[in-house]
């Protein structure tokens, strides 16, 4: 089976995100008002073959472990269709 | 003795060749290794030099971590071998786990190529022997992701240790305490975002990277003497 797999890579909560503070500056000037928080991340979308979506997902998972994402700064969430 | 040293060239790096001469210039002998390679040559310091490693497509780092030389790398550290990364050297060296913590990109947003001053936190070091507790060091960086970070608990470590090596004066990038380079915790390996090898001539504007390079070289010759 080919399954997709969606990775969202984002800095951790607590770490500063200056490109999420420079766009939640600008929104105003555009008449965006009350953007409490913007954070940026980046999404990775891999086609992967597998038996299962289980076995997709901790293939991919193992992925981000390994490459996709830096622990040290970074967390990950897969989604598998 | 001549203390040989071993720049790693990735595709995309581009400050090997500045490595190369100012090392000669020190009466070093220097060569120039691929990171295709799965061996090293029989060298007493490994350089991981600046550039953009891969293109720094992912992060910065992440992919050269995985290159073949790598696991020689790693080898040569264990062995109680110098090793230094220099700008994406040490973003590299960080990726690989040889040493704490993560580069993000700069606080402002913007890509910096300037001179700055360095304070040294600790002259107890293979990589600052020659300089003393307190000297400021003026060398120039050139890097948009800088902005060295680790988690509360590992910066304690860091601390108690005295890993971190150079502070910058006037904070940059927003590095975590003006962290400009770090050493692993038996002094073996060190980064710093800061360029030396482009601080060793006057007419260049500074001759403050000398001191590092000749800190690692009496660290080999010393030790050959011994």
């Amino acid at each position: 089976m080919s399954y997709v797999a969606s990775v969202n890579v984002m800095l951790k909560e607590g770490i500063a995100d200056p490109q999420g503070l420079t766009i939640q500056r600008a929104l105003p000037a555009l008449g965006f008002e009350g953007v409490a928080e913007v954070r940026v991340g980046k999404r990775i979308v891999l086609k992967v073959d597998a038996s299962t979506a289980d076995e997709a997902r901790e293939q991919v998972e193992q992925m981000c472990q390994r490459l996709l994402s830096n622990p040290v700064i970074e967390s990950f969430e897969v989604v598998v269709q | 003795m001549t203390a040989r040293i071993g720049i790693v060239v990735f595709p995309g790096s581009n400050c090997e060749q500045d490595v190369f001469r100012a090392t000669r210039d020190l009466g070093a002998e220097p060569q120039m290794v691929w990171h295709g390679d799965r061996e090293l040559p029989d060298v007493d310091i490994v350089v991981l030099p600046g550039g953009f490693a891969h293109g720094d497509y992912l992060r910065t780092g992440a992919l050269a971590r995985f290159s073949p030389i790598m696991d020689a790398v790693r080898e040569h550290s264990q062995q109680g071998r110098l090793t230094i990364g220099i700008c994406n050297g040490f973003q590299v060296l960080c990726e690989a786990g040889l040493l704490p913590g993560a580069l993000r990109k700069n606080a402002g947003l913007k890509f910096l190529c300037k001179w700055v001053e360095l304070q040294v936190e600790n002259a107890e070091t293979p990589f600052t022997s020659r300089a003393e507790r307190g000297q400021i060091l003026r060398i120039p960086i050139n890097h948009f992701e800088g902005n060295w970070y680790c988690e509360p608990a590992e910066l304690e470590r860091l601390r108690a240790n005295r890993q971190i090596v150079l502070r910058y004066v006037d904070n940059p990038n927003g590095s975590l305490e003006a962290v400009a380079g770090i050493a692993n915790d038996d002094f073996t390996v060190f980064g710093l975002m800061p360029h030396p090898e482009r601080a060793c001539e006057a007419l260049l504007g500074s001759e403050d990277g000398i001191t590092i390079f000749n800190s690692m070289i009496d660290h080999v010759t010393s030790k050959a003497a011994v």
